[in-house]
């Protein structure tokens, strides 16, 4: 690993009160600038917790999280990251450049810097033309574009996605994955990713962590040396094929049956 | 949209109106016929002709003026008072809902007083109160008959505001929440982009049920307390001369609906201009 890590946990571990369910245990894990890092795991794995860790939306139980070497909370008061769900959590009764300039107004920014960078932002997600539009006058993918520009309209270092094309069909989210790229390649930022597609894991990620559930515990990293940038064509390369049987497998060792049923029939071999 | 035209809807009202109309003349006709007697006997008296008590508007009141005249006076005073209460009730239920939703000790120890204040009778309260106010002096003079109408209606207007509200404020999105305390929001940030918003739909709801309880509640207010210039006044007055012109009293009981109605509406297009939600998610 090269560069500072932006993302660093050491002995990281969440356990609920309720039911006395270990979500994490003894997580390491750091994310230097610029990679772009995907959680795979079965679900129940605390892949989703481990985010919300870094994020400070989850305190840890035990174990130490530092983002841009500073303490996480540290790091949320300043704004330093950009978080995406799985759904949109788009704010209905706001238009879609309202919803894009939510983090701005709460920074502060006044009306002509908000809509330069509101602007921006749409043509960024290629949404130029739809500023007007409420939420639910577009499609799903549109939306998560949508939820895409308001988490880096301030320019984070950071973005955290928590299964951001889970909810989509695999032809809008082949697309987003193209376009996730180009944002990542434009704006320089690190991404920890969610996932529990296995070749969206592969097709994105600089290393993929692989995770088991129960405790929620880091079994193997797999760093995905694919060339970039990558193309409709990196889907077809025989290495692409390799990286995603070697994820499976890693997934296979930790026990995780219910990995099967989680992941789409079309994975690997085409 | 999906919304019907206007044409449409102007011809589901006339066949609502009608139907209305055959089904009240229809009764009164069948039931004089037979002459049957359950569930009531029908007479001049339970029964008028609809086109009796509409003629009746155009008749000279013992106050000079004909009765619709007499009825729209009454009817604004009544409006103004219920107007009034409705305005504070629905203030007072909102700022109530959002203290108690923000403060969990305060919700739980107060709450049970909202609800015990909406099951004493309002017909039993409502004379001790308009009574009671008159004889508080606000800068030299009693407030105005009114005004303390007006509590009346306020004090029927402020519960479902306040139950809405708060039912409203916690319905926002738990992803939404976690979205704002990744932005380091404040909790009156939370509160005034988020949370608000989120309610608004519980709270118009509300606010609909509201809008008629203040007109019954004007009305309530004005009755017992002896109060002449409503439509509650007006009530008692025709009440007692109910065997001379039954259609009195019925002519102001259809000002009574029409004007809740005219309340009800004033919400609904408030709620449009206001509420920005995707149609099917409206409350």
């Amino acid at each position: 690993m090269t560069g500072e890590a932006v993302v660093s946990l050491r002995g990281v571990s969440k356990s609920f009160a309720k039911g006395g369910v270990t979500a994490l245990q003894g997580i390491d894990l750091e994310v230097a600038k610029g990679e772009f890092v995907s959680l795979i795991g079965p679900s129940g794995c605390g892949k989703s917790t481990l985010l919300r860790v870094v994020g400070d939306i989850v305190e840890p139980s035990a174990g130490e999280v530092t983002v841009n070497g500073k303490p996480a909370r540290r790091a949320r008061l300043d704004r330093d990251y950009g978080i995406v769900f799985q759904s949109p959590v788009l704010y209905d009764w706001r238009t879609v450049a309202k919803n894009i300039a939510l983090p701005l107004e709460m920074l502060g920014w006044d009306r002509s810097r908000r809509s330069a960078r509101v602007e921006e932002m749409l043509d960024l997600v290629e949404l130029t033309g739809f500023e007007k539009y409420h939420p639910w006058q577009l499609s799903g993918g549109m939306q998560q574009r949508v939820s895409i520009a308001r988490a880096l309209s301030f320019s984070p270092a950071l973005l955290l996605m928590d299964e951001p094309f889970g909810a989509l069909d695999e032809m809008t989210r082949e697309r987003l994955n193209m376009e996730l790229l180009r944002i990542w390649d434009e704006t320089g930022s690190t991404v920890v990713f969610v996932t529990h597609s296995i070749s969206e894991a592969v097709f994105l990620s600089t290393r993929v962590v692989v995770m088991s559930a129960r405790p929620g515990r880091i079994t193997s990293v797999l760093p995905v040396e694919l060339p970039q940038p990558r193309t409709f064509e990196t889907r077809e390369d025989p290495s692409f094929f390799e990286l995603v049987t070697r994820v499976r497998e890693a997934l296979h060792a930790t026990g995780a049956d219910e990995v099967e049923e989680a992941l789409p029939l079309d994975e690997g071999i085409a | 949209m999906r919304g019907r035209s206007a044409f449409e809807r102007v011809v589901v009202f006339v066949l609502v109106l009608g139907g209305l109309w055959a089904l009240w003349e229809g009764y009164r006709w069948l039931w004089l016929r037979t002459g049957w007697t359950r569930p009531f006997t029908v007479n001049e008296y339970t029964l008028p002709h609809l086109h009796d008590i509409v003629l009746q508007l155009g008749e000279h009141t013992s106050t000079g003026d004909d009765l619709w005249l007499f009825l729209l006076h009454a009817a604004l005073f009544t409006a103004r008072a219920a107007a009034v209460g409705f305005l504070f009730g629905a203030t007072i239920g909102f700022l109530l809902g959002v203290i108690l939703a923000q403060f969990d000790v305060l919700r739980r120890g107060i709450m049970p007083y909202v609800v015990a204040s909406q099951t004493i009778p309002i017909l039993a309260l409502a004379p001790i109160v308009v009574r009671g106010l008159g004889s508080v002096t606000v800068g030299g003079s009693p407030p105005p008959d009114w005004l303390r109408v007006s509590v009346i209606a306020a004090y029927l207007t402020f519960f479902p505001v306040t139950v809405n509200t708060l039912r409203g404020l916690r319905s926002a999105d738990p992803r939404a929440l976690e979205l704002m305390h990744s932005y380091a929001a404040r909790g009156w940030t939370v509160l005034w982009k988020l949370r608000v918003p989120s309610a608004l739909p519980y709270i118009f709801t509300a606010l609909k049920v509201a809008a008629t309880a203040s007109v019954v509640g004007a009305i309530i207010g004005e009755a017992p307390a002896s109060i002449q210039e409503g439509l509650g006044g007006a009530i008692i007055n025709f009440n007692q001369y109910y065997t001379l012109d039954p259609e009195n009293l019925w002519a102001t009981n259809l000002y009574a609906a029409l004007l809740g109605i005219a309340f009800f509406l004033v919400v609904v297009l408030a709620e449009k201009v206001v509420v920005r939600r995707a149609p099917e998610r409206l409350v």
